[in-house]
């Protein structure tokens, strides 16, 4: 079969590589009718996310149709089936699971050992995202072994196009758990940094959940002007301050509720933060720009709550741990608990209150998949959202 | 490869600004980012060995000043390193190169015994001339940014059915679970009035 490979830093290539096997009697084999490439996967295509091998099949982002089945799967999933298969792979047997917590399921990481070196205690595996955490080839192909599949998959009903529901997988409910963490009222004032896919997923949930205000604050022109459709205040901050802005629309007391859609490779518009970070990151003293993460402990109203949905791999330096302890913020962070959302907002894409292939910019077959991992890197022809048709 | 052009089911034109920002393609901005740390070794060089570089062009004397033009470098490699637009600092760096070159060129006297270390000097100074302009032109020349059509379709895709001032609140309906928001009595800036 045809997939996306990681041969090395900002190189993949579609190679012919073995069909995948089932090779665990919870196991299913989808053969994958759309895919998508994810902000996340730009960390592996710049190797700031360690434990990637030559090799690698990428992809966490991707649905298809079941073609073969374990035979512990119990009828869950029975071939023909349309699913959307969730970026977090999860037992539903384990503690994590049970309370719904999924994305730090204590069983599907199979390389936990070492994720355990990395973080204390390691999380859920995921699918085409380093050995850290498992090592699971992706579905940036045409066909993907789905381990654990009778928990590891989101049925989707026949009235929705694969468009409409791809990014169940996600984006969707990555930005929807961001609003959710940060517990919205009608009296708030949501920040969102990054107008990326994640960033306008956040928006358009922070809105549906009644936000008073939106603001999105980023420096891409056409993803500033999509985040200013979706219903949000923009902010450029290659143009204005996003301190001074912020306060200025929130009668000086900041937005109470602070969302970080950017994640380890920020880009901050300050001079000397964005050359101390890039310094410390070429020394190895740190391994993450945290300029979105301090700019949100330092405008966010107090008593208010960060919610970071961006990714982060490693250390980041100079975090303003005063501010965030005398203001009592509350700091939520996590991969998202896909499956936790997954119903409701099927149900919501079929009730029309949202139709999220709005964020496709860029279509095309697996082969360009090498070429448009460098347009979306580069943000050129405008582009926000891949999707690929193996 | 197709790029979509279809707008969303409904939206307002956003007003669309003109943007004179160009985005130049990733090798020029690659170069660009390589100048700028070329920058800040070469300053952090001359202000600490600043003695030894006018020794070593046989010009003792030129110690204060290559000293302030490693100033002069710290200053354009943070401003390249430092923002999103690095042209008006590469063009800099080519003004600073022919503020190099005129103040190497005496050097080159045949009094001096190290006009041979000159002439290296300044040899180097014509090849990093050489990058600084062509960085400099291709950052100049960079295509700018979106088309007003481009923003103008994106302006419409709104991804709610109905204006997003309409859709807000839709989902009112849903109920933050308790073991991610917390118990109600530690939950920050519920429905009391701000």
């Amino acid at each position: 079969m045809r997939a996306l490979v990681w041969h090395g830093t900002q190189d993949i290539r579609c190679d012919t590589v073995p069909d995948p096997e089932i090779e665990d009697d919870r196991d299913a084999i989808i053969k994958v009718t759309a895919c998508a490439i994810c902000g996340s996967d730009l960390h592996l295509y710049d190797h700031v996310i360690p434990a990637m091998k030559k090799g690698d099949i990428l992809g966490h982002e991707f649905m298809g149709e079941v073609v073969e089945t374990g035979r512990g799967l119990n009828g869950t999933l029975k071939k023909g089936e349309r699913v959307v298969i969730p970026f977090i792979i999860t037992c539903g047997e384990c503690d994590q699971c049970k309370r719904g917590f999924f994305s730090v399921c204590e069983r599907t990481n199979r390389n936990r050992n070492l994720a355990d070196k990395a973080f204390g205690h390691g999380t859920a595996g995921l699918f085409g995202y380093s050995h850290l955490t498992g090592g699971y080839a992706g579905g940036q192909a045409e066909y993907v072994r789905v381990p654990f599949a009778d928990r590891t998959h989101i049925k989707v009903p026949d009235s929705l196009t694969d468009e409409q529901v791809l990014f169940l997988g996600d984006i969707f409910p990555t930005g929807w758990q961001a609003a959710v963490q940060a517990d919205i009222q009608p009296t708030d004032t949501v920040a969102i940094w990054g107008a990326g896919p994640v960033g306008q997923m956040a928006i358009r949930s922070a809105i549906l959940l009644g936000a008073k205000q939106v603001i999105c604050i980023d420096s891409v022109p056409e993803r500033l002007e999509m985040a200013r459709a979706g219903g949000a205040i923009v902010i450029d901050n290659t143009h204005e301050s996003p301190v001074e802005r912020l306060n200025e629309l929130t009668q000086g007391k900041g937005p109470e509720k602070c969302i970080d859609a950017v994640g380890m490779e920020a880009h901050s518009p300050r001079a000397v933060e964005q050359v101390y970070d890039r310094v410390k990151q070429a020394m190895m003293l740190e391994s993450d720009r945290g300029s979105v993460l301090r700019e949100m402990i330092y405008v966010c109203r107090p008593a208010g709550i960060l919610s970071v949905p961006g990714v982060y791999g490693g250390l980041v330096d100079k975090m303003p741990m005063g501010a965030l302890m005398n203001k009592g913020l509350t700091l939520r962070a996590g991969q998202t608990h896909v499956n936790r959302w997954s119903d409701d907002l099927v149900r919501r894409i079929e009730e029309g209150q949202i139709d999220p292939s709005f964020v496709i910019t860029h279509r095309a077959g697996l082969e360009q998949g090498p070429e448009l991992y460098r347009t979306f890197r580069d943000k050129k022809d405008n582009c926000i959202k891949v999707v690929l048709r193996p | 490869m197709a790029r979509d052009s279809d707008g969303s089911k409904s939206g307002a034109l956003a007003r669309i600004a003109p943007d004179s920002r160009r985005r130049p393609d990733p090798a020029t901005e690659g170069l660009a980012q390589g100048l700028g740390w070329f920058s800040l070794g070469l300053g952090a060089a001359e202000i600490f060995g600043g003695a030894a570089i006018a020794r070593w062009l046989g010009k003792p004397e030129l110690t204060p000043v290559i000293q302030a033009y490693g100033v002069r470098e710290i200053v354009t490699g943070v401003g390249i390193l430092g923002t999103t637009d690095p042209t008006p600092w590469i063009w800099g760096r080519v003004g600073g190169d022919a503020v190099d070159i005129a103040t190497v060129l005496p050097a080159l006297e045949e009094t001096n015994p190290r006009r041979g270390n000159a002439m290296i000097a300044l040899m180097a100074l014509a090849g990093v001339t050489a990058l600084d302009l062509v960085c400099a032109r291709n950052l100049s020349e960079a295509p700018l940014r979106p088309s007003r059509r481009v923003r103008s379709d994106y302006g419409r895709r709104s991804g709610f059915p109905e204006s997003p001032e309409a859709m807000r609140g839709r989902a009112r309906d849903f109920e933050p679970p308790l073991d991610i928001v917390g118990p109600q009595a530690m939950r920050a800036w519920t429905s009391a009035e701000a």
